[in-house]
């Protein structure tokens, strides 16, 4: 609870100082683009949050994030799918299985199908990371670099390294996702963003799943020894995050109008997991709250607004975000054991 | 008359929400072994770790040697000559005897590189000698046995020219043959004018190895007894502060008559036996053996922990499919796990999220947990265990070892058990917590519950019991009946003696 007060603080010094140095910052357009990150942000670093939380780790995000755009984009341009360059009876069932799939739905027609297909994917990578976890027992964070790698090559293979964008087709689509004038002129991101973190509210801290997701994150055995499904839940964790992160996918394709790749979504993964951490969930598992993730996520869409406008360079960005989860974990542990030693 | 060696005067320590020690005295003399004894909670491990330095005293006077020293940290405290030894051991398992030994000191050519190993080896096999090692100094840790990593630890003390040694929990896990073993090096280390500051719960020790008993009783002196007044009563009266009249509570009644558990030929390893036991509601069933008897891994294949390779476990006569603690769970089998820490409880949470945590789908409404039930189902557990805590939103974390005990059983109890196996219910825990915990089984019993404990103390074994089952080297090595209970009984069966 007081790591939250002390995070608010952080993040209201970071503000007032942002207004102070840059009238410019004070702007509606500038508090409706800062917004439009924080739910960017946000949606994701949601995801990574409770999947923390149960004491899981996922650094394929940011990989997922770009093969979602660029599978949606595809699928919305009415790409053909490259073939696999091999032959034999497995790959030929697989080109087939892609044809058949290219011939079911008009995907450039029924654009909300094409949507669904790509959350689907999303659900999938997040259920088989959770099954290599739980059942096969690989470790978590091999399993997830390995995605990291993995999608990063599909998406590039399949879209041939090419930029796909969406030139001014889908305008009513992308207004649904992105729109200036949307409900109270609010970003639509962040209109997202606090219906997720509703929904994100209830289930972590009011209802017995997440009572489930701490004490999984807490201690596995004596959550098991109790009677919780606790492989169950941890691929849930899973498959909430991954099917948040091709969300994030829809949600970029449709406000950048294109994907690109080989490096949509790069570092996504860092920058969630970064949020989520500032905001109080520790990696150890069953420490966390929506709250604290909420304020973790903005520090770390404000902080380098803030060092551009006290002339930092914008090639220090890295920097200043790490150092500042640097100190954040510095102090969080001196200030423990302080509280420690006064007892 | 010589100030006596080590002298504490009006100690005083708090933790958030706790007073651990106030106003505590003890004196030690040279070449002296004096107990340290007192209920889980009563403040004698805040005690020793102040004297070896891990913690700082609120308020008090350390002497030693008559002249007052501020011992604030743990090579301070090295440094006079008095070393902890903890109940966890800390030894490097990847490093050797005489790596661990001299951690830290090792004498070198002068540069950090130049570690002198075969010097180092040679330092150390006097110490070791002395103390009856019988492995060699180069020998790695991870290859003895914990009896021998106490050795370790005793002969790093003694490297260090200790001239108090302070034993916390020494033996909790050795064997008979270990645990004797450490009283001839007590008595050794006594001759040498070496004293030792002996923490236990096992008064039988005590009785035999101390020649004065301090008891804290709640953080305060509760009383002290020279060497000709030491026995087990009048350690157990000031520890509890009256007279537990009786200590093992078994009130008469006779089971019933149709097995509620049967274990059909339940086997979970390749090469061992399968295993048949039946449970009648109302009794309560020893599980004796030796530590790697297979007791454990038997109750934890009941509760659906491990899995069953073949055989059968009926309930009330119907065969039970047992995959998942879930499925036992529901059939109304429970497991209060050996190791509360690491499976009993969640430690950093509340006693009422521990308490509701395997009755939530109960408390739940439109999947939120219902706050009101569970907050009146954690407040009836907290009174009819008589938990005592500020709040139930403590930390279990902060809970004595009784206390924490207690909650793991109110887990259970608000769900009505048919069958209750608990796995060493009483270790680490107060003498007062153990007569409530022995009052509540007694309770549970006469309610019908059929309930199957697993221990390695005998006593409890034999106090609590309606009948023993004998476990030895996985294998079921027999039973006895009321009538024919006698430690020596059991320990035959245990050890695989009787035929």
């Amino acid at each position: 609870m007081k790591k939250v007060i002390g995070l608010i603080a952080f993040l209201a010094i970071i503000y007032l100082l942002l207004l102070a140095a840059d009238p410019g910052a004070r702007l509606a357009a500038n508090h409706f683009n800062l917004g439009r990150r924080i739910g960017l942000y946000g949606i994701i670093s949601l995801g990574a949050g409770m999947l923390i939380i149960t004491g899981g780790i996922d650094l394929s995000i940011g990989s997922v994030v770009g093969l979602c755009a660029t599978l949606l984009a595809m699928l919305l341009r009415g790409d053909r799918f490259p073939r696999f360059p091999f032959k034999g009876w497995l790959f030929d069932q697989f080109n087939a299985g892609l044809d058949w799939l290219g011939s079911l739905v008009n995907f450039p027609e029924h654009p909300w199908a094409a949507i669904l297909l790509v959350l689907l994917v999303g659900m999938g990578i997040g259920l088989m990371n959770g099954v290599l976890v739980t059942k096969v027992r690989v470790q978590a964070f091999v399993v997830t670099l390995c995605g990291l790698f993995i999608y990063r090559g599909i998406s590039r293979f399949m879209a041939e390294d090419q930029v796909k964008g969406l030139g001014n087709q889908f305008g009513q689509l992308k207004s649904i996702f992105y729109s200036s004038e949307a409900i109270f002129g609010l970003p639509m991101s962040l209109v997202y963003f606090v219906g997720l973190l509703v929904l994100a509210t209830v289930f972590l801290h009011w209802s017995i799943h997440g009572r489930y997701f701490f004490a999984i994150g807490a201690n596995e055995k004596a959550a098991r020894y109790s009677g919780v499904a606790t492989d169950r839940y941890k691929i849930l964790a899973y498959v909430l995050c991954s099917t948040l992160a091709s969300f994030y996918g829809v949600l970029y394709l449709m406000q950048e109008n294109s994907a690109q790749p080989s490096s949509t979504g790069n570092f996504l993964e860092l920058y969630a997991i970064a949020g989520a951490v500032l905001g109080g969930c520790s990696l150890r598992g069953g420490e966390g709250s929506v709250g604290g993730l909420v304020i973790g996520t903005s520090i770390l869409v404000l902080l380098p607004n803030l060092s551009l406008m006290l002339g930092i360079p914008s090639a220090l960005e890295y920097t200043v975000i790490g150092g500042a989860l640097l100190l954040g974990a510095v102090l969080d542990e001196v200030l423990r054991r302080v509280g420690q030693r006064s007892r | 008359m010589s100030p006596s060696l080590l002298s504490a005067r009006g100690i005083s320590k708090s933790f958030p929400g706790v007073q651990a020690l106030q106003d505590v005295s003890l004196q030690l003399n040279r070449g002296e072994v004096l107990a340290v004894v007192g209920e889980n909670g009563a403040g004698k491990s805040t005690l020793m770790k102040i004297l070896g330095g891990v913690y700082r005293p609120d308020a008090g006077i350390i002497e030693w040697e008559g002249r007052p020293v501020a011992i604030g940290q743990v090579d301070q405290a090295q440094k006079l000559g008095i070393v902890l030894i903890h109940q966890e051991l800390n030894l490097a398992e990847n490093l050797d005897v005489a790596g661990n030994m001299f951690l830290g000191r090792e004498p070198t050519w002068g540069g950090p590189l130049g570690l002198i190993r075969p010097r180092l080896a040679r330092d150390a096999e006097p110490i070791l000698r002395r103390l009856g090692f019988d492995a060699s100094p180069r020998t790695r840790v991870a290859e003895l046995s914990i009896g021998q990593q106490q050795l370790v630890e005793i002969a790093r003390a003694l490297s260090l020219r200790s001239r108090v040694i302070i034993m916390d929990e020494p033996t909790s896990s050795l064997t008979q043959r270990e645990t004797d073993r450490l009283y001839d090096v007590i008595r050794d280390l006594k001759r040498d004018g070496i004293s030792v500051l002996y923490i236990s719960h096992r008064l039988k020790e005590v009785e035999t190895i101390a020649d004065r008993v301090v008891v804290l009783r709640d953080g305060r002196n509760a009383g002290e007894l020279r060497r000709e007044e030491i026995s087990h009563e009048a350690m157990v009266r000031l520890m509890v502060g009256r007279e537990l009249r009786q200590f093992y509570r078994r009130s008469r009644h006779e089971a019933t008559a149709r097995p509620v558990l049967q274990l059909r030929h339940v086997h979970w390893q390749e090469g061992k036996p399968p295993i048949s036991l039946e449970l009648r509601g109302g009794e309560i069933v020893g599980l004796a053996g030796l530590i790697g008897a297979g007791r454990t891994e038997l109750a934890e294949t009941v509760f659906g922990i491990r899995r069953r390779v073949s055989g059968e476990i009926l309930l009330d006569g119907h065969a039970v499919v047992v995959r998942h603690p879930i499925d036992a769970i529901e059939a109304g089998i429970y497991l209060v796990p050996e190791d509360r820490r690491s499976q009993g409880l969640v430690l950093e949470q509340t006693i009422r999220f521990n308490l509701s945590l395997a009755s939530l789908k109960d408390l739940q409404r439109l999947h939120l947990v219902a706050t009101r039930r569970e907050v009146a189902l954690a407040e009836q557990q907290r009174r009819d265990l008589n938990i005592r805590c500020p709040s139930i939103r403590q930390t279990v974390a902060l809970l004595s070892g009784g206390n924490q005990q207690k909650v793991v059983l109110g887990k259970w109890l608000s769900r009505k058990p048919r069958v209750l196996i608990l796995d060493e219910p009483t270790r680490g825990v107060d003498v007062g917590a153990k007569s409530e915990i022995y009052a509540l089984m007694d309770q549970l019993a006469q309610e019908g519950v059929a309930i199957l404990m697993i221990s390695s103390d005998l006593e409890e074994i034999l106090g609590m019991s309606d009948r023993v089952v004998v476990m030895h080297e996985g294998r079921l090595a027999g039973e006895l009946g009321r009538g024919q209970l006698s430690e020596e009984a059991v320990m035959r069966l245990a050890t695989g003696a009787a035929a």
